[in-house]
């Protein structure tokens, strides 16, 4: 068992070529197969193109600063999206992950602040929340077999109005903030590396996606969402407990989503029951134009990193030019239509 | 006559008004080679399920070696023993050779990496995977990172077929594992069935084919009807025999009308 090619493999490989691919390859055909074997390449590209245009427009864009303010910006949208990931890979979509957000930033800062209860005390209840929640989509998805969309959609309205009933509509303060528990604001506290101006929301984006990275494709339970995503009727064939698994994602949806609202606190710097309202549409946003398939069981993680930057860059990038803002909603949209339609293309390699 | 490994009594299987066993009846004895064979809609597919545990009778029993066993799933089937390889091959078509190899039964590493945080072992899948589809010559894959879904029909069978040659212990349940291929493709899974068979591990072959059951089957059981009709043995009846019993043309002898 060798590496080298032997013989047999060699004749058998070009039998089947001239069975199966009569036409010659064209550069298209070439490109189909890259993308279908290297499908982040697409958001990649996007990214590093939109970066040299808007680079080559305002020559501020290009600051260490600049591109350092976009990483914040993105910082929680970002997280928000890496949950989002997780249930769009098996095929679902999470419709609720912002109105978690929201309702878990306001169960902190309701605990922490107007009861009275240690900060750290008030996350760790705010994680469990995020838990809870997860785990009622799960629920809802795998024992009542309810469609996602149709189940989050739910959710959201009833984690919306419990987040208005606990927050009675209140924005808690800055200020009261700092006094009571700042440990709420962590993730706001900036650091500077050379002139680029951090924040330790940005890292918990980048840590939530290397975790993520790893459990999708250094352990088992990745490689089984993944096949769950993908079929999941095989997958039950092949002895995977598919209800299971699925449980498991959106529970750990939720707690990412409760990491985002701790998050938010930071960016922010107060606890709104009304901000972040279109942070679900944004999330989806990010993951789409990551290249991760709406089908499930394809897309790498670190797409939707890269998508939620390139949202970040169009942002910075059409600002600095002195464009109207709604051209950029209008470049996203694009974006997305274009994401999708990679990937119905990239999909025909298989048929 | 020594004692079945697998066996079924009287198996009932109903879906609404529809009946798709009728009191069916089975056994496979240690080291044979069992064809089950009938026509479209005879019960086979309701049959092998229930060995297989994708669905549970409605009557019945079923005993492995002598044991009864209720299999909730196929999960409960495959820790029993009982490797089945579906139709449908139930592989992930997106993910790669090795990864469909041990779905569900992923290697984790042995040391710290894999007790604490379940890091996969992956070079040791790989190598496992490689080893296994060499042995049954199917190695015309060149990358066994390669997702499923850029193999030819043949060789996804052939990934299929090694992933329960290499797990099923006591019993392998194939259904229709020729039906896809070609003729130089499927000479190469009838010569695996008989090196699987050769290892000493009974083999259940569900196929149509009626050459290639005549060819390495040990007996032949006919299903018609919801029901085991009779067993035969290929040496002793002819192929368009086993077609008049499958079909109703014709009643086996020793059999009441």
């Amino acid at each position: 068992m060798s590496d080298t090619p032997d013989p047999v493999v060699e004749r058998n490989t070009r039998e089947t070529v001239a069975q199966f691919d009569t036409r010659s390859r064209s550069a298209l055909d070439r490109i189909q197969h890259f993308l279908h074997q290297y499908p982040t390449m697409v958001p990649v590209i996007v990214l590093v193109l939109s970066v040299i245009v808007f680079g080559l427009v305002s020559p501020n864009f290009l600051s260490a600063f600049n591109l350092s303010l976009i990483l914040q910006q993105v910082a929680v949208v970002g997280t928000l999206a890496a949950a989002q990931s997780l249930v769009i890979l098996t095929a679902g979509i999470d419709l609720s992950v912002g109105a978690v957000m929201v309702l878990i930033s306001v169960v902190m800062g309701h605990l922490a602040v107007n009861m009275g209860i240690p900060a750290p005390i008030a996350i760790l209840i705010g994680l469990a929340c995020g838990a809870a929640t997860g785990a009622l989509n799960g629920f809802l998805v795998t024992r009542l077999k309810l469609p996602p969309f149709i189940t989050t959609l739910g959710t959201w309205n009833i984690f919306l109005a419990l987040n208005y009933y606990l927050s009675g509509r209140e924005t808690i303060r800055s200020q009261t903030i700092d006094a009571e528990a700042p440990l709420l604001k962590f993730f706001g506290t900036r650091f500077e590396i050379g002139g680029a101006v951090l924040t330790y929301g940005v890292v918990l984006m980048l840590l939530v996606f290397a975790v993520l990275y790893y459990a999708l494709y250094k352990t088992a339970w990745g490689r089984r969402v993944y096949a769950v995503g993908d079929d999941p009727e095989a997958a039950a064939l092949a002895g995977i407990q598919t209800r299971r698994v699925l449980m498991s994602v959106y529970v750990v949806a939720g707690v990412i989503c409760a990491l985002a609202a701790w998050s938010s606190i930071g960016r922010v710097g107060s606890v709104s029951p009304t901000s972040f309202f279109e942070a679900n549409l944004e999330s989806i946003t990010a993951v789409v134009i990551g290249g991760i398939s709406l089908f499930g069981g394809r897309g790498s993680i670190l797409g939707p990193l890269i998508g939620a930057l390139i949202v970040g860059v169009f942002n910075s990038g059409l600002r600095l030019a002195g464009v109207d803002v709604l051209w950029q909603l209008f470049a996203t949209g694009w974006l997305i239509i274009l994401a999708v339609a990679i990937d119905q293309w990239i999909r025909k390699v298989s048929s | 006559m020594t004692e079945p490994i697998l066996s079924a009594r009287n198996l009932v299987k109903r879906y609404g008004r529809v009946t798709a066993m009728d009191g069916a009846d089975f056994d496979l004895y240690p080291g044979e080679i069992l064809a089950v064979i009938g026509d479209n809609g005879a019960g086979k597919s309701s049959l092998i399920k229930a060995l297989s545990g994708a669905i549970q009778p409605d009557e019945g029993e079923i005993r492995l070696a002598g044991q009864p066993v209720s299999f909730a799933s196929p999960l409960d089937a495959r820790k029993a023993g009982i490797e089945t390889v579906y139709q449908t091959l139930a592989l992930s078509p997106a993910l790669s050779i090795a990864d469909n190899m041990f779905m569900g039964r992923e290697l984790r590493r042995k040391d710290v990496l894999g007790r604490w945080f379940g890091m996969l072992d992956t070079p040791a899948m790989h190598a496992f995977a490689r080893e296994k589809l060499s042995e049954l010559g199917l190695m015309t894959i060149q990358n066994i990172g390669q997702p499923v879904e850029t193999l030819s029909g043949g060789q996804r069978q052939g990934v299929a077929v090694a992933r329960a040659a290499a797990f099923g212990s006591r019993v392998i349940i194939l259904d229709e594992p020729t039906a896809a291929l070609g003729v130089k493709e499927s000479r190469r899974v009838l010569d695996l069935i008989q090196d699987v068979r050769s290892r000493g591990i009974p083999i259940v072959l569900i196929s149509h084919n009626m050459p290639h059951v005549f060819e390495v089957a040990d007996r032949i059981h006919i299903h018609r009807l919801g029901k085991r009709l009779c067993v035969i043995n290929p040496r002793e009846h002819s192929m368009s025999d086993a077609v008049a019993y499958m079909t109703g043309a014709r009643i086996p002898e020793g059999i009441a009308a």
